[in-house]
């Protein structure tokens, strides 16, 4: 039987108790950014959690990828054929193109440009809060993911890494509203920085003035500058150039090239020197290849 | 807590974390029930004396972690919430499950709201309409889960 008249602490000295520790660890997390180690942890420890809700979604996969027609196949495979026979045709005239690159760039007596290690991933995830755009990703600590490391998938850059997890890490996508990604014009080479603005489909370029040489349908790509994305790869496509003159800057929206609300597998790339795989096919889980 | 059963209760609040993060289709995930919040009303106003506020803020913990938002802010929206359910759960209780469910329904309201309020004042969030899209669903979807939960009360007899 349970006592009418509880004793012990009233419901308003537990919420005030529990609001207070609220607002200091939005204080401590936000302001001073001193949760960032004990966010990998809990990563690590709500990692289970995000798999078993996974587990739906990758059966669902597994089936539809299973039920397919031996006609549907033969297709598919056909068409792979035709497009590695293409690619690799391209990859001969890049090896020229950047053996010349090099010695080019050994005449000029510039560095010449390092190898890129690359990893594969696949989603784990997409956050349902509406606030923030993030996605997991089924990578960790274990497998040498770093805070910060720039992800991409087949199209364009995606995002970055924001917290890591022993076996799961969380990527911030373009398109949040509180990430910014510089970037330059393929075409004249103009130099921009693209922030996020909370919709999935639209980067805002602020501070251009109303001379700048940028056109709807310029494809964005990173500029290098700042040091976490390498250089070259494609982030965005013009969409909307407006030069209103009573406003001090023009209005520049642009829309990735990522099909970012279509994720499903990514490369994450590390800017060290590619090491020699060790053993080529024991090691299958981390896929490594020079670029 | 763990007594009569309580893990069960346990138990569900896991399905609700899990339902909470499983992936969706864009168009079906903005109207996404706040399963969590669903599930602990319940338990509060089934068992207040076994889940009360410090529940529900340990809950929106791990809400905060699994969603990646800034520790703290759906924490302390959950633990407002259920405090309105604690406070006056002997008087929600008499109601009918339809009028059960439109309370439910202000208080997911209430719950987007903080929590919109909250990130506005963090970060420059600009508010949508779809933002309050849950609050249908969850409104919906009380009357099932209150007879759900029902049943498992009274099948595992949990005290």
């Amino acid at each position: 039987m349970n006592p009418i008249f509880n004793q012990g602490i009233s419901p308003v000295q537990r919420l005030t108790f529990v609001l207070i520790c609220s607002a200091a660890l939005i204080f401590f997390d936000h302001k001073m950014a001193s949760f960032e180690t004990a966010r990998g942890y809990l990563q690590t420890l709500v990692s289970p959690l995000q798999y078993m809700a996974n587990a739906p979604k990758q059966m669902m996969t597994w089936a539809s990828e299973n039920i397919i027609t031996r006609r549907q196949l033969m297709s598919e495979n056909q068409d792979y054929r035709e497009k590695e026979l293409f690619f690799h045709e391209q990859a001969l005239q890049l090896s020229i193109v950047r053996q010349e690159n090099e010695r080019l760039r050994s005449l000029l007596s510039s560095p010449v440009r390092g190898g890129i290690k690359k990893m594969f991933a696949e989603i784990l995830s997409v956050d349902s809060d509406p606030y923030s755009h993030q996605v997991v990703i089924n990578r960790g600590t274990n497998d040498g993911v770093y805070e910060g490391q720039p992800v991409l998938d087949e199209k364009g850059i995606v995002g970055q890494i924001l917290h890591v997890g022993a076996s799961s890490s969380r990527v911030i996508l373009i398109s949040d509203i509180s990430h910014a990604i510089p970037v330059r014009v393929q075409r004249n080479g103009l130099r921009l920085i693209a922030s996020g603005s909370g919709q999935i489909d639209r980067l805002i370029h602020n501070f251009v003035p109303h001379s700048a040489d940028v056109k709807t349908g310029d494809l964005l790509v990173t500029s290098g500058l700042g040091g976490k994305y390498p250089e070259g790869y494609p982030v965005s496509r013009v969409v909307l150039v407006r030069t209103d003159e009573s406003r001090e800057f023009s209005t520049i929206y642009s829309q990735p090239v990522a099909q970012i609300d279509r994720l499903r597998y990514m490369l994450l790339l590390s800017k060290e020197e590619a090491v020699k795989p060790v053993s080529t096919l024991s090691n299958k889980k981390v896929a490594m290849g020079k670029s | 807590m763990f007594s009569n059963n309580g893990l069960i209760i346990l138990l569900t609040l896991l399905v609700a974390l899990m339902a909470s993060i499983t992936p969706m289709p864009l168009s079906v995930d903005a109207f996404r029930p706040d399963w969590v919040l669903i599930v602990l009303v319940y338990w509060c106003l089934a068992l207040p004396n076994k889940i009360n506020i410090l529940t529900a803020w340990v809950m929106g913990f791990i809400l905060d972690v699994l969603l990646g938002s800034v520790l703290g802010v759906h924490a302390s929206a959950m633990a407002l919430s259920v405090y309105i359910v604690i406070v006056n759960f002997q008087k929600i209780r008499n109601f009918s499950v339809w009028q059960q469910a439109l309370i439910v329904g202000v208080l997911s309201a209430q719950y987007h709201l903080i929590v919109f309020w909250l990130q506005r004042f963090l970060s420059d969030v600009v508010f949508l309409p779809n933002y309050l899209y849950p609050v249908i669903t969850t409104i919906v979807l009380w009357p099932w889960v209150f007879l759900l939960l029902r049943r498992v009360r009274r099948h595992f007899r949990i005290k």
